[in-house]
Formats: structure tokens, sequence, C-alpha cells
């Protein structure tokens, strides 16, 4: 079990950008909305550990606690 | 319309405790001869306990009401005498669809696993549950069982005293006054026995209307579950299809909140939506229409003193997941050994408490889980419908997503964590077998486990030594020997061993595990029996 990583990890941080950009050019805003649905839900899966979800969550809603 | 709707099952007839100059007071009364009320008066009556039940009916329920019995339900059933009966009658089912929008994104298996007795759920129609259970009573009181059915015996007031309880009854011929020393208040959801008593029942109100109809017609449908999404033929919304026996399929459509509820029930707007989602080849015949919301909600006590409540009467959930009937059933098998320890004054009244913390429990469960099938069926807002809609796009092509997909968790027995009667764990056993679960049945030979461990306390030995019987201040528990040489499918090895090799557990009447260890230590098994019995 580890720790939600807030410190940089990404490989290329800036190819990553560029994909996720493109995955959603030229979409309307819903298919944008479900696109993003999916990949958080592909990602929450990969990672799995429950802790690390909640951490996840907190962190995203940037939250002070 | 069915006739079994309109016999009379227990017509009024006139009690002499009607004609007596001073109230009678019996040993319990029980209030509903619902699925829930039947069971604890069946329940007590097993155990010599002298019961009468009221109700302000005479006949079963009207429609099919709860359709899904879980195998819980079916063990249970099976120690009240009538589990035969509802299994040969009910249609079998373990499998289930799940479509969104026009396609199927998956199916399931709710039971992989073989080697219990009863199937993992049956369908079957309300009054026939009930219709059984009236039978039962009829056959306990052929062999002068002191168990009484009162119908249209409404109960008008409730007074609460120190040792006893006592009721205003109405009937046909006027009203009369009994009393009870022990009250269960089985009498639904908007239990009268709750209002009398002033008790608040607080909770969440989904604001969602649903349609019920059960429709007869010949179709090939498979017994499954079958559960829709968003479908072309009710969009934005959710169906569900259903068999039961004698050719009724049960159609439950979600018709959002802001509708009007007389017109939707009306034959003339019912028979297009039907037609609409069973297509227009297939003939059907309406049997029962009815528009629901509901509520998830519990009282804050399922104890008030002399009066104990189970069922809906002490909680409500929403009809996903099938744990309404199934988990009153739950209540009454908690609740009615406790009963008749406290009346034989072999366990403190206090045991009585464990009865709500349990229950309270159970009930906190089913409503969490519920809600939880609720919320995902129905989103509440734009963001969680983009999720919902995600995970049911994600689930036809990936599995990792199927067990985020919730049409409803399918009850299953609880486990009383945490409950003061519980001993600690003492055996690197299976986590499905530790104190708090109920006891998950094995096949032994041509016969199966959980028969053997009914209405008593058991001391389950697996490959250990134990005395035969063993009492501890006047609760008698009996030993049930057992070896994995002869579990030939290994399900007892799986279920209750893992990796001990020995293992003695001690099993409440109600067949939840009180205590475990892998071998008889006679000091600790005596501790373990006296806090099954809310003694330490």
């Amino acid at each position: 079990m580890s720790d939600l990583i807030l410190t940089p990890n990404f490989d290329n941080a800036d190819d990553f950008y560029a994909t996720l950009l493109a995955a959603h050019e030229g979409l309307e805003k819903a298919d944008s909305d479900a696109l993003n649905a999916r990949l958080v839900l592909v990602l929450a899966n990969h990672i799995g550990d429950g802790t690390v979800l909640s951490d996840a969550i907190r962190a995203a809603a940037l939250s002070n606690d | 319309m069915n006739k079994i709707f309109e016999t009379p099952l227990y017509g009024y007839e006139r009690s002499p405790d009607q004609d007596s100059p001073t109230p009678v007071r019996h040993k319990v009364i029980v209030i509903g001869a619902g699925p829930v009320g039947l069971a604890a008066a069946i329940d007590l009556t097993q155990q010599g306990v002298e019961v009468v039940v009221l109700d302000e009916n005479d006949k079963v329920s009207f429609g099919s009401r709860a359709i899904c019995f879980s195998q819980r339900t079916l063990e249970i059933a099976d120690r009240l005498g009538c589990g035969r009966h509802l299994v040969d009658k009910g249609v079998l089912w373990d499998r289930g669809k799940v479509f969104f929008d026009d396609r199927q994104v998956y199916d399931f298996n709710l039971q992989p696993d073989e080697g219990y007795a009863n199937p993992a759920f049956i369908n079957l129609q309300q009054y026939h549950f009930e219709n059984y259970f009236v039978e039962r009573v009829r056959e306990l009181q052929a062999e002068g069982a002191p168990i009484e059915i009162r119908g249209r015996n409404r109960v008008e007031a409730i007074g609460t005293h120190e040792d006893h309880v006592r009721l205003e009854v109405e009937t046909p011929e006027g009203p009369y006054t009994i009393e009870a020393e022990w009250l269960i208040a089985c009498d639904g959801a908007t239990s009268p026995t709750r209002r009398m008593l002033g008790i608040d029942f607080e909770g969440r109100v989904f604001e969602d209307n649903f349609l019920i109809a059960d429709v007869i017609m010949d179709a090939d449908f498979p017994s499954e579950r079958w559960f829709w999404f968003d479908p072309p033929f009710n969009r934005g919304q959710s169906a569900l299809l259903h068999k039961q026996p004698d050719n009724v399929w049960r159609i439950d459509l979600q018709l959002g909140w802001d509708i009007d509820k007389e017109r939707e029930k009306r034959p003339e707007n019912v028979i297009p939506r039907l037609t609409a989602m069973l297509g227009d080849d297939v003939d059907f015949q309406l049997e029962w229409v009815s528009i629901y919301t509901f509520q998830c909600r519990r009282m804050e006590s399922f104890r008030k003193g002399r009066v104990l409540f189970a069922g809906d009467s002490a909680h409500q959930v929403s009809p996903f997941g099938a744990r309404g009937a199934n988990s009153g059933l739950q209540d009454t098998d908690n609740l009615c050994w406790k009963l008749k320890l406290v009346l034989d004054g072999k366990a403190p009244e206090s045991l009585l408490d464990s009865y709500n913390a349990e229950r309270v429990y159970g009930a906190d469960e089913n409503i969490q889980k519920s809600s939880r099938s609720t919320d995902f069926i129905t989103p509440k807002s734009e963001m969680s419908r983009v999720l919902r809609d995600a995970v049911l796009d994600l689930s036809e092509k990936y599995e990792f997503a199927r067990p985020l997909v919730n049409s409803g968790r399918l009850s299953q027995p609880c486990t009383y964590d945490g409950s003061s009667l519980n001993s600690a764990d003492a055996l690197n056993g299976p986590a499905c077998t530790r104190p708090g679960s109920a006891c998950p049945d094995a096949p032994l030979g041509d016969e199966f486990l959980l028969p053997k461990l009914a209405g008593k306390f058991t001391l389950l030995t697996i490959d250990a030594d134990a005395p035969d019987t063993l009492e501890e201040d006047g609760i008698e528990v009996t030993r049930l020997a057992l070896s994995v040489k002869d579990d030939l499918t290994l399900a007892l090895k799986r279920r209750y061993l893992g990796d001990a090799t020995s293992a003695v557990y001690l099993i409440r009447p109600d067949q939840h595990v009180a205590a475990r260890r892998d071998s008889f230590e006679e000091n600790s098994f005596r501790h373990a029996i006296r806090r099954a019995c809310g003694k330490e």
C-alpha cells in the first residue's frame, strides 16, 4: 500500500497533457464530460487502493484539511 | 382477478377472550399477519411459546408486492417448516442481465459457488408466501400448538406497562381488551402501533415514482432478472422485468417525480407503456398495478419496553435489492430465540436490547445499500448521471466497471460485526464464518449442514474433540461432530476451516456464529455461551 503521490511523477508531463487535450479535440461538451468521467473510472480502477482514492478525491477538491 | 385475493384465509371468529370479565393475558401477541408477523408467530410456537396474531384484515396481501426471497429467507423458512413449499412453487433464478439504452451491457450469475440446499433467490408472489405460512399455522394448530390468528381484529389503542401491554381491539362484534407479556409489532411501513406509541420514523425520502405492473403472459423470456437503464421504451428512466410463478411477470417502470399518479395507473395509460416494452406481438393481461414512492428510514430503537418492532414497521428501504421482507425475516429470526430465553427466565431482559443493536446494524446496512442503488438508478445531478452513464458504457467493454453497476445489491444475510454477543475471533479461519456471521450451508453427504443447527445452541466441531453436551447456567449446548474426511465437496473446509486444520464453533439458535477457535477450551466456551445470552 502506498501513499498518494503529489510530487511530479509523470514520465513526460507535456506529452500526457497533449494526449489528453487531443482526446477532447472537437468533442461537444457532453461528450467531453463523458470522456473525462470514463477516464476517471479507468484510472481509479488502476489505482484500486481505497485510501489512495479517497486522498486523491480530497486533493482534487483542493480542500485544506 | 385471482381468487386468492378474495378468499378469507382467517375469517373473523368470536374468541372467548371477548366474553371474559377481565382481560385475558397472553404470552406474546403479534400484530400483523404478513410474512414477518407469521414468521414470528410460527417461530415462537415451534419453541413452545403461546402466541396470538391479530390482523385487521382476513386475507392475503393484495397484489404480488414482495416477490424476491433470498437464500437466507429460505433457510429460515426451512426451520419454520415452510421452506420446501416456497422453493417448489417459486421461480428459481440466479442470472441477470443489464441493459443500457438499446443494448445489453453484461450478464451475471449470483451464485457461482455450489453446495447450498437452497437457491440464491426465488421469485414468489407475497400472497403465495403468506398462504404457505398460514397453512403452516394450521398444521401447528392441528398438532395442538397454542397459536391463533384472529382476522378482522384491529388494535385501536395500546397501553404500555412495566411487565405487560394492554390492547383495545375492535372487531365486527365490537371492542374487547386483551393483554400480553410481550408485543411484536409487524404491522408494516405505516405501522399503527408506532403511531399509537407516538414514535418518530425519520429518514430520507426519494422523490421518484415507480409503476409496478404484474402481467399474465405466455412469453419465452428466461427466468432472469432483466434491468434496463435509460431504455428506448422508457427514456431517461429505468425498467425491470422479472418472472413469477403462474406466468405472472413483474414489470417495474420508473416514472419520475412530477406525474399524475391516478392518471398513470389507468389501464389505458399503463398498457401502451407495457406494449412499448414487451413488443406489439406479446399478449398480456394486467393482474395488478400500483404506483409507489419510497423512503429509506428506520426507527431509532426497535424496542420500546415490552413492545418489539420487526419488519417494515421498524425500517423501510427502497425495493432495489430485495431487502424488505428478507430483512424482516432476519429480524424475527434474531428476535424469537432471545424472547424465548427471556420468557423462560434463562436470560436477562437486556438480551432483547441486543435484538435492537443487531437489527439496527442490519437495517443501517440495508438502508445504505439500497440508498446507493437508488442513487445509481436515479442520478440526482447532471454529473452523477454523466458518471453513471460512464460506468455503464465502460461495463460493456471492460469487466472492471461491472462491480460499479448498481441495479440493486441483492440481499445477503447480515453479519453482526461488533455485536456484544460475539466473542473475539480465535480461529485463523475464513471471513465468511467470523463471529456474527450467519452460518453458510454445506453439503453433508446426502444432507445439508443448516438443518442440523436449527433452533438450539450448537457446538460444531470439525476434527476437534469436545463434550457431547454442555450446560452453562440453564443453556444447553449440543455438539455436532464433523470431519473434513467426510467433506467430499470441500465446502465445509472452504467455509469453516480455511487454513486451519480443526475448529470449534459456538452457533446460536438463529444459526449465527457466536464464537470460534481451533480447539475446545471449556472455560472460554462457557464464557462465550454466557456472552451470547447477554450475561457478560
